[in-house]
This record gives structure tokens, sequence and C-alpha cells, in this order.
């Protein structure tokens, strides 16, 4: 009986599929593992980044574990360099491919931005020119991760600060193509659509109205950070590091009318608050979901099927 | 050269005293929802914000390195006698 | 039109060197110069880094004000990023950089500090193995106990320093206010395990880490305590072996063929026993 404890608790937990339901999630942190662990709060599900659970053991993987039984989970790495020219890290791809099998998560989402270069991984989603060479590489990336890690990808349309001179396709179609190349899913973060808006001066609700909701397998919801410009004009930078802001919430239920009931994520990375006010957030996130669509997660969407492989 | 029979000797009765009454740490099993500290992750996906004014914490350090000095704990770790902490030069106490 | 490959190794290098304007293919709203557009980025890649270095070094950090630590780490972001995207892993050899960084000269046991502190950091990181339990050991045979082969926790690391720096980490990261520590006091080795939850630390007795080095390196009980005794004339083995089997840093052990029995072509690949696995 004692080997047997010993046993399972030392190998990998064989966890059941659990799909992403269409309800609000909020991004896992740390100071949150206890309170959840202990209260067990009614949310939908729990996203975290993989890099964080890239050891390999410690009290990480146990509060993670812990909470996995409990909750479904969605892994939505910062780490990849999908939009890299040069090649993806072999080494990585191997550490990603480990966790989805560890941990089975509902979703498992990346960014459409790169990070590394020879130098080394420089952490941060760093924006990519639009063209026909850059939208060839990315679709030859998302391929080979799709191919190795075994199931689909949601990838996340970007916050970017600057423009590139070479860029000759709008960032909708980009990412338009790139799904309907690819096959992959779409997550979409309608603060980063706000954020751009301000920074480039286009219209949200236009990109809004023109992103291929039905590649959308979730969405995200954040804080921004405002400032100035060279030019003195608004600038906002994609911080979350406070709660939604009004006009976001309002683009949300735009997008949300159009995308139907989706898994929709808060995430809040910097000054995090205590639990109470991350649970409120999300519950707010479902209220416009009902309000938008009539409901919220009444069973698990087709296309929600086909991402939980 | 130490003698093998002797050291046989030794070795077996060092065991045998080194496991009678000795118990190793708790297990997972025993303590609920206890598992350890919880240190944050390193990997996000945020901005920082204040990035681009200077003046505020988060914002990349401008200034000259090399003229930093130690401001924290350390002026409180000290050396026996007059001198002031750990702040003074301590070459001569360096142990060998 | 430049390829892919150029515009980001044009972008990469405008961000590493402050000096550089933004690269020419960058634009704002207008026909402006993004400068604190491209700043944006410029400041992300390095105060996240530096932060993550404060994540994991947060002894180092009290010890020398947060002030003094951005700017120290800020330097050792420009030299070294990271190798991988997993930042758990970033910093590993900043206790070096931290000897050769001439500000930090002054306080001789920071090094050190910072090295117990890594060891701290892959300790908590690192695969979970429940440890042995004593009473399996007491099943040996008494004749063959110099020939016990230990497979030593996954977390198991030694940090040796001619300065007290137990005993500084320990106030550092445990009191409100930190207690003075006599520099003087004196340094060992720091024995830093995670047997279950928690990382401990604790100091080894004379000839502990020579003990403990050599079954880490797989040799036998007996050899190892020849090498105990050679590196200390008074150490304890008793007090050693009950210290480690305590410590919880053993979590495996097997037997390997007596010595007399080298031509045996199983001798050397020692059977080690998991604990029931």
């Amino acid at each position: 009986m004692t080997a047997t404890a010993q046993t399972a608790k030392q190998s990998t937990p064989a966890f059941a599929e659990a799909p992403i339901p269409a309800r609000a999630g909020v991004g896992l942190k740390a100071q949150h593992y206890r309170t959840i662990l202990e209260d067990e709060p009614d949310i939908g599900w729990f996203e975290v980044h993989p890099e964080n659970y890239m050891g390999a053991g410690g009290p990480p993987h146990r509060y993670l574990s812990e909470i996995r039984e409990r909750y479904p989970l969605s892994l939505h790495g910062v780490g990849l360099s999908i939009g890299d020219d040069r090649p993806l890290d072999e080494a990585h791809l191997q550490r990603l491919k480990m966790l989805v099998e560890r941990y089975k998560p509902g979703l498992f989402s990346e960014h459409l931005a790169w990070s590394t270069h020879d130098e080394g991984y420089l952490n941060d989603l760093l924006p990519l020119p639009y063209t026909e060479e850059t939208l060839a590489r990315v679709c030859e990336h998302v391929d080979q991760v799709q191919d190795m890690v075994g199931r689909r990808m949601l990838f996340e349309n970007p916050s970017t600060y600057v423009r590139f001179a070479e860029t000759d396709m709008g960032e909708v179609d980009f990412i338009a193509e790139l799904a309907r190349r690819t096959g992959c899913g779409l997550l979409f973060d309608v603060n980063n659509v706000y954020v751009q808006a301000t920074n480039h001066g286009f219209s949200a609700e236009d990109y809004i109205d023109a992103f291929p909701v039905e590649h959308v397998g979730e969405i995200h919801l954040a804080g921004h950070a405002r400032e100035t410009d060279d030019l003195g004009k608004p600038l906002l930078i994609d911080a979350h590091d406070r709660e939604v802001d009004r006009i976001v919430w309002d683009l949300y239920a735009r997008a949300i009318s159009r995308a139907g009931p989706v898994p929709t994520l808060i995430e809040w990375d910097a000054n995090v608050p205590e639990w109470p006010v991350l649970f409120t957030e999300a519950m707010r996130a479902e209220e416009v979901m009902r309000a938008a669509c009539g409901r919220v997660a009444p069973a698990v969407r087709e296309d929600e099927r086909a991402l939980a492989v | 050269m130490i003698n093998t029979k002797t050291t046989a000797a030794v070795l077996a009765g060092a065991l045998v005293a080194a496991v009678s009454g000795t118990s190793v740490p708790a297990q997972a099993q025993e303590m609920e929802k206890c598992f350890g500290v919880s240190m944050a992750g390193q990997n996000d996906c945020a901005a920082g914000p204040g990035t681009t004014c200077a003046g505020t914490s988060s914002v990349d350090y401008q200034g000259n390195a090399w003229k930093l000095v130690p401001k924290g704990s350390c002026t409180t770790m000290e050396v026996p006698g007059d001198r002031a902490g750990s702040l003074e030069p301590l070459t001569r106490d360096i142990p060998s | 039109m430049p390829s892919l490959s150029e515009i980001q190794t044009r972008f990469v290098t405008a961000i590493r060197d402050r000096d550089l304007p933004p690269p020419e293919d960058i634009v704002g709203r207008g026909g402006e110069a993004p400068e604190r557009r491209f700043g944006i980025y410029r400041n992300n890649v390095h105060v996240s880094l530096v932060e993550a270095l404060m994540g994991s070094y947060p002894v180092v950090q009290r010890l020398v004000g947060e002030e003094f630590f951005r700017g120290m780490a800020r330097v050792y972001v420009g030299k070294a990023l990271p190798r991988t995207p997993v930042l758990i892993r970033y910093g590993d050899d900043f206790a070096d950089f931290i000897e050769d960084f001439e500000p930090a000269r002054e306080l001789g046991y920071l090094p050190d500090v910072a090295r117990l502190e890594w060891a701290w950091n892959l300790a908590y990181h690192a695969a979970d193995r429940d440890p042995v339990a004593p009473q399996a050991l007491a099943a040996i045979p008494p004749e063959r106990t110099g020939d016990l082969v230990f497979d030593l926790h996954p977390s198991l690391q030694i940090v040796s320093s001619p300065w007290p720096v137990q005993a500084i980490w320990e106030t550092n990261t445990n009191d409100a206010e930190v207690r003075p520590v006599d520099l003087t006091s004196g340094g060992g080795d720091v024995l830093v395990l995670r047997p279950a939850y928690d990382v401990e630390l604790r100091l080894l007795p004379s000839g502990g880490a020579a003990f403990i080095g050599a079954l880490g390196d797989g040799l036998r009980l007996g050899e190892a305590y020849e090498r105990a005794i050679a590196a200390s004339a008074d150490f304890d083995l008793a007090a050693n072996l009950q210290g480690l089997i305590a410590s919880g840093g053993i979590a495996g052990f097997g037997l390997a063929d007596p010595v007399a029995g080298l031509d045996d072509p199983n001798a050397g690949t020692p059977d080690i026993n998991n604990n029931g696995e």
C-alpha cells in the first residue's frame, strides 16, 4: 500500500480530459494557489504560462496538479517565438509537448510574435512585419508545432507599439490567412485590439467586425496602462496590471455577440490583486457573455470538442 | 592505509547507529494542502507600465552602475570592532 | 526589401544598444521618429529580465538594496540574455558575475550568498523523490556495509564558503529586521535539500562535504568514508550518515558487488533500490 502510494505520487498523474467551458477563467498566479485550493471558487477554468512549470518538480507542479484535478486548465505559452526567422527551439518544443502530455490542457495557445534571436531570449513579445515572407515562415512554424505536439493550437493577435515600413498586409488578413493555411485556431485578445487601435489610429470596431471569429477558441481581456507617444498622443501599454477598461468591456460585448459564447480569460500579471478582485472581473465577463449571447456555457461547443484532442 | 576488517566493523556499527531512532521528514500525504512555498512564476506576458518616461522604478536603469553604493541590509552585517559593517574594505578579513 | 532575418537582426541590435536610434523601418502613428515607442521594447526586455533576477535572488537584493541590485542586474542582462525562454533557469552564473562586479567588491560574501540562492532555486524546482526509510538500510548485512552505494536526492547540493552564508541567508529571508551577522564567525559547507515541500539548509559537520561528494560520485560507503577521513581526521561517520538519512538526502541505495569480485561482469553497475519503484 505504502509502495503504491509512493509510486503514484512520484509518477506523472493521469488527468482526465477536461475541455475548457465557454465561461470565464482567470490567469493562475502563485499567490492565489492556496485560496483556490481551500475555497474552490466556482470559476470555469484556469490558464498558466507553461514556461513557469518547466522545472522537473517541486511546489509549482504540486499546486498545479491539485488545481488541475479540480478545474480545466489552459496552457498559454510566451516563449515559442513562432514569428522567428530562425528555426524553432527543438528543446523548447519538447518541453511544451511534455507539459501538454502531463496536464492534458483543454486549450493550448501562443502568441503571434517573436522573442528569440541569435543572442538569446529577449522575454518580450516583439512585433512582426506583415509580409508574404513572414506569413510563410509563421505558417511553417505553426505546422511544425502542431505536428510535434499533436494537437491544434490557438494563436493570439498582438499588442504592438510600432509598425514596420515593410508591412504590406493588414493584420486581420494576415491572421485569417494563417488560420486558413495551418488550420490553427485563434485566441482573440480584445484588449490588444483596443491598445493597437489607439496606438496606430484605426477603428477597433472595424477590426472586431472583420476578425475571422469562426476560428476563435478563446478570448483574452486585460487592463492596460496609458502613456503618451513621441507626438504627445495617447499610447496604450498592454500592462495586465489593472481592471479591464470600460471601452474594452464594450468591445468584448461586440466581439462575443459575433463569436458566440467563447471561453474568456481575465489576465492580470502585474500588481496582482487579491483573489476576490479577480473573481469579480471573471463574473463580470460571464455577465457580459450572458447579456450578449443569452447564455453561458450551456454545453461544450463543437469547435471546443475539436480543440480538445 | 586503513585496515579493511576494522573499517568494515566501523562502517557496520556506524550504519546501525545512524538508522536507529532516525526518521525522514514528513511526507506530502500527511500534510494536506501544504506543498511548500509558492514562488511567483518568472514568465508572464505583461508589458511593463511606465515604460517610456523616466522616474518610475520599472524604467530601464539609465544611471552609471559603476558609481552605485550598496544600501541594503548589508550595512547591518558586521565585523567585530568599530568598523562600520561590511561597507569597509574587507581584504584584511578574508579567511584563507 | 530587407528579409525578415535582416529586419529582426536590426530590431534586436537597436534594442540591445541604447545608443542606437530605432531601426529606420520602424514607424509610429505619423512620420515621427518613434523613440518613445521603440523605447517600450527596449525597456520591456531589460526591465523584465532584471525583475526575473530579483525573483531568483531576493537575499542578494535585500543585502544591497533595490537600486543597487537593479543597476547590477542591468549590467548582467546587458552581457547575457537567457539561453532559453524558461526564466527559472536564468541567472545561473550571476554569482560569478557579482564576483567581478567592481561596486560589489567590498561585499566579499555576496557571490557565495548568490551561489546559495541559486542552489536553493535548483532544489526548489528539482525532481520530486521520496527519501528512503531508515529501516530499509537496517536490513543490510553488516559485512556488506562498505559496499553500499547511494542514490542521492535530486535536489541535494552543497555550497561551501569561507563566509557565514547560511546565517546571512536565514536572517535576510526570515526576519523583518535583519539581525547582524558576524562576518568573521567563519563559514562552512551548507547542505541544500528539498526532501518534500520545503527547501532546507543545514550546516554539514566536518568532512561531511567530502563524504557526501564521494557518495554523489557513486563511490561505495567504504570508499566515501576513506575520502572523508582524508579530508578531515575527526570525521564522525555515524553522525554524518545519520544527518544525511534524517535530512532526506538518500533517495535510493544498493549494494555494489564485493571489491574482490571485480572480475565479475556486473561489478560497477550496482543495482539501485529506488524505494518501491
